[in-house]
């Protein structure tokens, strides 16, 4: 079985970031670039129901130049092969990313390779639209399952079923749903692997397939981005390492929270 | 009318962030010149249920129920918020930022044709309708302007905070019984275990609360931690990152997506303090920071900080609490 895997390139929201004069992105000359946690525990779960199911796992970006980048940081830890539609992100809305892909999905079936489950973040650490993956689910006219983070595939009845699991509002749930299916991903389910030195060396040899959109973004609903402005810092440095012990204690004292 | 989609707790209750996002729903309204406000419920509705929407100023409450709403499906429920949407005039339809409400939100959008801003924390204009939301994991904030109708989009958990309504609406029942297609069932929750019990109930009345994220360092990383909050007679609330790593329970997330807590004194260890994590402990009294990193938002939206490592901090306040005690 064929699955698809979709990531982004996101800058890094761990550090702190500066954005574009226009106010349209992250300004990439001061930001570090990644894919998200969920998208890395979707690509390890991709990589291992395709070696379940003795398949493929695919990655795929809609990206620019540099996206490359995340396309071989999965290819490195067990997908083989990657697509790249190769465009500004920044313009693509969620609506236009999920046509994108879904057009990748039907030309690669078309071309006899069906990607029967794809997965991919829950939510972009970027953009945070939260909805692509449901968005993409429409177009293809498949089930989607989201915010899970278990997700295995094993034939029930001669037929591919997958099973996701995760905490839901209710207790943890479970969906079991035939393929095709898209499942959308939060992470903590699995542990991602770390890409090996024969495995990069691997990526690096896989050749990119490279298309362009095939339609032009309708586009962001975006007007702009701001950073909030810093407040204030009044804090109080009480001291630093175990020797502010005392001066906790006295604040707790005072604070009157140390009464049993 | 502005239809809003309204969760349960396990007992029946709207869970608080649906109360917030039918307080949001009330602010949109009174700018709007009073267009009235609608909740649609899936599933078992109790009088106390509808007495305390109709608190919070519903008129009508669209009561969905039938066989294809006996087990979660996320298309399910936004075929089900069509089929009320078909019933009423909309131009709006919101949703908390919690799993299902982005869920059955996005489906509905998709379906639609229509645009769905996430984590939507204020509005700033009707027309054009412009949204400031989350982006950036928090870091930056997003003006969007939602041009298609109805308008939709789920409100971040603890931007507003939740208050009747000062006039109570009727909460009128109007029930659906709508067929579910069965390409709306194929992706739906098909078995659920037993929670963990939900003890988040002391973690929102406390008086001191014991904090910790990733600084923590893993699930064995709490000893010092528990003793602190034993000693304190404090329950420990913890970020995203500690329940996402299954380091502790769910009920124990400060945040956002989580409790929010309103201590006398809240002591975030090792918590860099997102905006997320903020939105859960902003209404602290008194902040006691503990993170090796000076230029931490925690810390420096903290009353107080202490600058090092919990795993050696703690300890030692730990000791004085013991010898303070003993002598
Ligand atoms: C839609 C959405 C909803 C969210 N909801 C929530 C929510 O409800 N609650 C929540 O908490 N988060 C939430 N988050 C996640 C949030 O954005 C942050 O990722 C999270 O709060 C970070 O957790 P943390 O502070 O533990 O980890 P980090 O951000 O990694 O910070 C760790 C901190 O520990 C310090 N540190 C490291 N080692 C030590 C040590 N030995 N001693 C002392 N200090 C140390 C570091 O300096 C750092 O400041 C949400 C995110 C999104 C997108
Ligand atoms: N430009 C992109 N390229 C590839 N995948 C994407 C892109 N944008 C979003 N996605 C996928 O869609 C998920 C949800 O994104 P969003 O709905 O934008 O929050 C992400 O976690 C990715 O897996």
């Amino acid at each position: 079985m064929s699955v698809l895997v979709c990531v982004k390139r996101v800058p890094d929201a761990t550090s702190e970031i500066v954005l574009t004069e226009d106010g349209q992105s992250v300004d990439g000359r001061f930001a570090g670039f990644t894919m998200s946690a969920h998208e890395e525990c979707a690509v390890e779960l991709a990589v291992q129901a395709a070696s379940a199911t003795g398949g493929e796992a695919t990655v795929l970006t809609l990206g620019d130049a540099d996206a490359v980048e995340q396309l071989r940081a999965a290819l490195a830890v067990g997908c083989t092969a990657a697509t790249h539609v190769v465009a500004d992100a920044q313009q693509f809305g969620p609506a236009d990313v999920a046509r994108e892909i879904a057009a990748v999905v039907r030309d690669h079936e078309a071309a006899g390779r069906s990607h029967d489950l794809v997965l991919l973040g829950n939510d972009a650490a970027d953009t945070g639209d939260f909805q692509v993956g449901i968005r993409l689910a429409h177009e293809l006219g498949r089930p989607v399952v989201t915010g899970v983070s278990k997700v295995t595939v094993a034939e029930v009845d001669g037929r591919l079923v997958v099973t996701a699991s995760g905490d839901g509002p209710d207790g943890y749930e479970t969906y079991r749903v035939p393929l095709p299916a898209v499942v959308s991903v939060l992470e903590g389910g699995v542990e991602p692997r770390y890409p090996t030195v024969p495995g990069r060396m691997k990526a690096k040899k896989v050749s990119i397939e490279e298309r362009e959109p095939g339609a032009a973004p309708t586009g962001q609903a975006r007007v702009r981005w701001s950073l909030p402005p810093a407040a204030p810092s009044d804090v109080q440095i009480l001291g630093k390492g175990p020797d502010a012990a005392p001066a906790v204690v006295d604040l707790f004292e005072k604070l009157g929270v140390l009464a049993r | 009318m502005i239809l809003v989609l309204v969760e349960k707790t396990l007992d029946g209750a709207a869970v608080e962030v649906s109360l917030e996002t039918l307080t949001f729903a009330r602010s949109l309204s009174e700018a709007g010149g009073g267009v009235p406000v609608d909740a649609v419920v899936v599933g078992d509705v109790s009088d106390s249920l509808r007495a305390q929407l109709a608190a919070y100023g519903v008129r009508e409450l669209h009561h969905l129920t039938g066989a294809g709403f006996e087990a979660f499906a996320g298309a399910a429920w936004a075929s089900g918020i069509e089929t009320v949407l078909a019933t009423t005039r909309s131009v709006v339809v919101t949703a908390a930022g919690t799993p299902r409400g982005g869920e059955v939100l996005a489906h509905l959008a998709a379906r639609s044709g229509a645009e769905m801003a996430a984590n939507v924390i204020s509005f700033d204009g009707l027309s054009p309708f412009v949204v400031r939301r989350q982006v950036v994991g928090g870091q930056a904030v997003e003006e969007m302007r939602l041009a298609t109708r109805p308008t939709i989009f789920t409100v971040a958990g603890h931007a507003v905070e939740a208050s009747p309504a000062a006039t109570p609406g009727a909460a009128a029942v109007v029930e659906h019984a709508p067929d579910v297609a069965e390409a709306d069932l194929v992706a739906r929750v098909v078995s659920t275990e037993e929670p963990e019990p939900d003890l988040s109930g002391s973690l929102k009345s406390a008086r001191v609360v014991v904090g910790a994220g990733r600084g923590a360092g893993g699930a064995e990383g709490f000893d010092d931690l528990l003793e602190l909050a034993d000693l304190l007679g404090a329950p420990l609330g913890v970020s995203r990152v500690v329940t996402s790593l299954g380091w502790r329970p769910h009920h124990e997330q400060v945040g956002q997506t989580g409790s929010r807590i309103s201590p006398d004194l809240y002591i975030p260890c090792g918590i860099s303090g997102a905006i997320q994590h903020w939105a859960g402990c902003s209404a602290a009294k008194a902040i006691l920071a503990i993170n090796t990193d000076p230029d931490a938002p925690m810390v420096t939206k903290a009353t107080h900080a202490v600058i090092g490592d919990l795993h050696e901090v703690v300890p030692a306040i730990n000791a004085e609490i013991r010898r303070r005690r003993a002598g």
